[in-house]
């Protein structure tokens, strides 16, 4: 059994088996886990926001769907990760409250953080396989780099495997 | 217009005062609807970077209560208020005028109670900061979210995420014979902070 690394809010990791990596209480935030099932080197991202270009204050790359999951795949290729073997799964982007109107733009990004997370999945060529993502709860994710298992877990639901 | 990181400093000392009032205010209005006398600790303000909120107030995986509510007229933004589950099961059960030791999982009745509670304290948080910067500030209906600290915390951090690296939290602790400890966050929109410390007199 390899370690169980832990991935920060806005913070990314990569890792090769035996070891995996977690992330905890993902709101409306998306974990997008990237896997090479060939070298078994896996990386895992935990993003807040969509999109780096709307916002100002970009300087962490980890905090956005499109320079996060790029610098995910960069560092994934650097490890020896093989890119036409790269396959994706991503879960989150719950919404936490129903609030509605203008001033919960950023209550309700869960949405919008999915949809530009399958978009630069698709921009890199990584195929989304599976997803967990939207409804009203947190998730903790586990992805296992010896089978590219995910595992989801929320408060009062059984484990899900995707 | 000055980042939010900029501000901080400034809007900090704003917060400390707006937990003084506000807790007060609230104290006194729980104590009313409970039926008790409640002593509350000085607030705290805490800064912190975003990435830390999800873990702020505990493990990330403990289940909490939080109630958001939308603030609008003369500022925009949001506000959440954040107990533990002991607290919660506490203050429920004393409206519900159950036993205290009754621990079972919330049903409608006692989320609208959470609610009303959350209406409550917000309310008097919200009339603190009006008190101080003579701004009309109304709050929306509440939402409430029962589920993992670092779930709830992500609406706060994506809300500051949006414009800096850090977040302001207030902490009170609301003694009673049990113990209630709650935490307060305010989130103006980008905008409104200026509006707040211009209100104030403080030159920014």
């Amino acid at each position: 059994m390899g370690q169980m690394i832990k991935v920060d809010m806005a913070d990314l990791k990569i890792c090769k088996a035996p070891d995996n990596l977690t992330t905890i209480g993902l709101g409306s935030c998306i974990g997008i886990a990237i896997y090479d099932p060939s070298t078994k080197i896996t990386g895992l991202a935990h993003i807040m926001l969509p999109d780096s270009t709307s916002i100002r204050n970009n300087s962490n790359i980890a905090k956005f769907a499109d320079t996060g999951i790029q610098k995910l795949y960069d560092d994934m290729l650097k490890a020896g990760a093989n890119k036409a073997r790269l396959v994706a799964k991503i879960a989150g982007g719950a919404k936490m409250f129903e609030m509605p109107g203008a001033n919960a733009a950023g209550i309700n990004v869960g949405e919008r953080n999915a949809e530009a997370s399958r978009a630069k999945l698709k921009q890199l060529g990584v195929k989304l396989v599976a997803e967990d993502c939207g409804l009203n709860y947190g998730r903790t994710v586990e992805i296992y780099s010896e089978t590219g298992q995910y595992y989801i877990k929320a408060v009062g639901k059984e484990l899900k495997i995707i | 217009m000055l980042t939010l990181d900029e501000v901080n400093e400034k809007y900090f000392d704003v917060l400390k005062e707006i937990g003084n009032i506000g807790a007060g205010n609230a104290t006194t209005a729980i104590a009313n609807m409970l039926g008790l006398r409640i002593d509350m600790s000085v607030p705290e303000v805490a800064f912190l970077p975003v990435e830390k909120l999800g873990s702020a107030i505990g493990s990330e995986e403990e289940i909490i209560v939080g109630i958001l509510l939308g603030v609008e007229e003369d500022i925009d933004g949001s506000m959440m208020f954040l107990m533990d589950m002991a607290s919660a099961h506490h203050i429920v059960n004393k409206l519900m005028m159950r036993d205290d030791s009754y621990n079972e999982p919330f049903d409608e009745m006692d989320l609208s109670a959470i609610k009303e509670v959350g209406n409550i304290i917000a309310g008097s948080y919200l009339s603190a900061l009006s008190g101080l910067t003579n701004l009309t500030i109304v709050p929306s209906v509440p939402f409430v979210a029962v589920d993992m600290a670092a779930a709830i915390l992500s609406v706060p951090a994506v809300q500051f995420g949006i414009f800096g690296d850090n977040a302001l939290m207030i902490n009170t602790d609301f003694s009673d014979d049990l113990g209630i400890k709650g935490h307060f966050i305010l989130m103006p929109e980008e905008d409104s902070y200026a509006k707040i410390l211009t209100a104030l007199g403080v030159p920014i």
